[in-house]
């Protein structure tokens, strides 16, 4: 933090300086002073309650600290507190936007603990709730980076057709938020009737949705010039931070845990394309993630079409108690990486959880990311990083 | 066949001035309520694929933006504890006052103009101008570091886009051979289009680059979106407006829609002819001057919301790179070629 301490009038002082005193005045008074600007945590752009404390030369940022902390709920703490199904009410609050996939780790890892599977079927519906949920948070990306850069039309787009998602999660979990739909075992329901052709003639809106957006957003010329070259993460620096997710694979790190990592939900069963974009910038992140929107709409149109028969729900002991033991899952979520570190002691509710979240990750590499960039850019870069505070901050 | 009756009435000039006070007083928040109606209310809302206000008033929420006054009108007027008061009063003010100084010199009909200077249109973009000082003056007493931000890249921006323009608008002064506005309207209506002279010759047909450029600098003078670096909502939150509350902020308000009611009417009457409408003359237009000038407006306002509720923003340095490779060199060789065929022809 040394090197951002400066004193209350918010001028630095070059400390080396006072040695000389006669070069120190000429310096003084040739020196414009960098100015200190406080993003956040009340501003429109962190979309949370994000803060940035940015060193300003000129419109120039000479040093960037994100602060976090805000938005802490101290869910790893809570879950000590809770037994194994009350925990899925806090997890599917840390990730809101994607509040599905939150769950699935963590179930898998408590199912693995106890040592039973879900049906197939139940996988199949995970899965397809999952990548549901993949597409409404990156809906809503492609709008909301639209708005940052400037255009106030695509993100009401982007709101239109997520909510026909969020209408097919709702009709199938009950929540549209906070679904809270998975057992230890399987799930709380089957789909409803009706809901795989809705959820077919859905997924036609989300591909026709991302034609627009390719046409509307990335087809324009100022949107990319205000993304082209503007926070290119290379590919040997992102994984050194722990960028994971479609901000690594848009740096051409071919990683996706759904392919790469230990087999989970019916993701083996499926075909299907990881993006990559070679850049790295924020034109190309936006770019992989309007190409996973599609793959994740295909995605769902396969399972629809292999779901097994069958119950959804494993045989499960009445009152849950997972033996003792410790275990690590990490799925591939909307924004990253997501993982759970589980102790359990043998009690009804698990003894530690170590919640290791997409966004914490994303956003350490900011101090590096904004060194040297102007304002301006310092929106378009936060905005194509794309995290959520609850992410963050847990 | 009943002559229409004369409209040149026999008033002293202390009632002129009173009408023409009323007139323009009321003229610009009028236009800019009309404006926001319109535009940020129904036609953004219809782009987007939602409806915007349904309810209040009846039509289509008419009644929304009166409503909306009538709640700045009621909030609190705060003012920051470090501001410098005075500077920070009087900001929106300036803002409001350069609007209503453009309005000054528009023609509304053969007869109908507060004052045809000579000069008009000299005067209308020298004043238009001035809203950079209110600006100015909004960013540095708020003591904001968003709002100083804003204001500089308002002040930067205004004075990049000032040249084009008036580079812009040399093309139709040379082609008119006046600067006087009224006599802008009166050359376009006695030219003619490959020698037919039935529609007259508004000039957006000979001065197409020139209309295209007057587009682009006036929507980078009324900080819209491509070039809405200086209120930059999502970053700079507002811009220099940040700290306004209630009145103040309506003030800014007006002045931004009032601003773009202006400008419309300006190209409206620099490249589309004005209130003239071919076949009308006499006492006639001056009755539907004011309709027709408001019918070329809105075309002009269209096309300016169109753009603004389309594109995302430039950054700064582009917007200058913008103004200063492209638009001013362009704006020059219009006016080149303009004196050669001025000239040659």
């Amino acid at each position: 933090m040394s090197t951002t301490d400066t004193p209350a009038t918010g001028f630095a002082v070059d400390r080396s300086a006072l040695h000389h005193l006669a070069d120190a005045q000429v310096n003084v008074e040739l020196d414009t002073g960098d100015m200190i600007l406080n993003l956040g945590p009340q501003h429109p752009a962190t979309h949370g309650t994000l803060r940035i404390v940015v060193r300003l030369d000129g419109e120039r940022v000479v040093t960037a600290d994100p602060i976090i902390g805000y938005m802490h709920r101290g869910y790893e703490k809570l879950t000590e507190f809770r037994t194994y199904p009350q925990v899925t009410t806090l997890i599917n609050r840390i990730d809101w936007l994607s509040s599905f996939a939150n769950e699935v780790p963590f179930m898998d890892a408590a199912e693995r603990l106890m040592s039973i599977e879900a049906p197939p079927r139940a996988k199949y519906i995970r899965t397809i709730l999952t990548e549901l949920s993949r597409i409404a948070t990156f809906l809503l990306f492609l709008g909301e980076m639209a708005a940052q850069v400037g255009a106030l039309t695509p993100v009401f787009y982007g709101f239109r057709d997520r909510e026909y998602v969020l209408n097919l999660i709702e009709a199938a979990t009950g929540g549209r938020f906070h679904p809270n739909f998975n057992r230890i075992g399987g799930l709380k329901d089957d789909l409803p009737w009706g809901w795989i052709a809705e959820c077919r003639s859905t997924m036609k809106v989300v591909l026709n949705a991302c034609d627009d957006f390719e046409d509307l957003v990335l087809g324009n010329e100022i949107f990319e010039a205000r993304t082209r070259g503007i926070g290119i993460i290379p590919d040997h620096v992102g994984p050194s931070y722990g960028v994971s997710g479609s901000n690594l694979r848009a740096s051409g790190v071919d990683w996706d845990l759904r392919r790469d990592g230990p087999p989970y939900l019916a993701y083996p069963d499926l075909d299907f394309k990881v993006w990559t974009h070679p850049d790295g910038d924020s034109y190309s992140r936006y770019w992989v993630r309007l190409q996973e929107t599609r793959e994740a709409a295909r995605m769902v149109l396969q399972c629809l079409d292999g779901i097994p028969s069958g119950p959804v729900m494993a045989k499960v002991p009445r009152i849950i108690k997972v033996p003792e033991g410790e275990i690590w899952v990490e799925t591939e979520n909307p924004l990253g990486q997501m993982g759970y570190y589980v102790i359990s002691k043998g009690g009804t509710g698990p003894f530690r959880v170590k919640i290791r979240s997409a966004s914490f990750s994303n956003v350490s590499i900011l101090p590096w990311l904004l060194r040297g960039v102007y304002v301006p850019d310092v929106i378009t870069i936060l905005a194509s990083l794309y995290f959520i505070l609850g992410d963050i901050d847990r | 066949m009943a002559t229409i009756p004369t409209l040149a009435l026999n008033i002293g000039w202390g009632t002129t001035l009173a009408i023409k006070t009323i007139v323009v007083l009321t003229v610009i928040p009028l236009g800019a309520i009309v404006l926001g109606y319109v535009f940020l209310m129904k036609m953004m809302s219809h782009m987007q694929s939602r409806l915007g206000p349904m309810d209040p008033g009846g039509f289509h929420g008419w009644y929304q933006l009166v409503g909306d006054g009538l709640k700045f009108l009621q909030k609190e007027d705060i003012m920051p504890a470090e501001s410098d008061r005075r500077v920070f009063a009087a900001a929106p003010a300036v803002v409001v006052m350069s609007t209503f100084l453009v309005f000054l010199v528009i023609p509304m009909g053969p007869d109908l103009v507060v004052k045809n200077l000579d000069v008009g249109v000299f005067y209308a973009l020298a004043v238009s101008s001035l809203s950079v000082i209110g600006v100015l003056m909004a960013g540095w007493a708020s003591a904001n570091k968003f709002a100083l931000l804003g204001a500089l890249r308002a002040a930067a921006q205004l004075i990049a886009y000032e040249l084009p323009l008036l580079l812009a608008v040399v093309g139709v002064v040379i082609q008119a051979g006046t600067m006087s506005l009224q006599g802008i309207v009166l050359s376009q209506q006695r030219g003619s289009v490959f020698g037919w002279g039935g529609l007259g010759e508004p000039f957006v047909l000979t001065q197409f680059i020139g209309f295209a450029l007057f587009l682009v600098a006036s929507q980078a003078e009324l900080t819209q979106t491509p070039f809405d670096m200086p209120v930059a909502e999502s970053e700079l939150v507002a811009g220099y407006m940040v700290e306004y509350t209630g009145f103040r902020f309506l003030f800014f308000f007006i002045g931004e829609f009032g601003t773009a009611f202006a400008f419309s009417a300006i190209a409206a009457t620099l490249f589309l002819g004005g209130w003239a409408i071919p076949g009308v003359h006499g006492d006639l237009a001056n009755i539907l001057g004011p309709v027709v000038l408001f019918a070329k407006l809105m075309i002009v306002a269209f096309l300016m919301f169109w753009v603004r509720f389309t594109y995302p923003r430039l950054r700064e340095d582009q917007l200058q790179a913008l103004a200063w490779k492209f638009l001013i060199p362009l704006g020059l060789a219009n006016i080149l070629l303009t004196g050669i065929f001025k000239v040659a022809l």
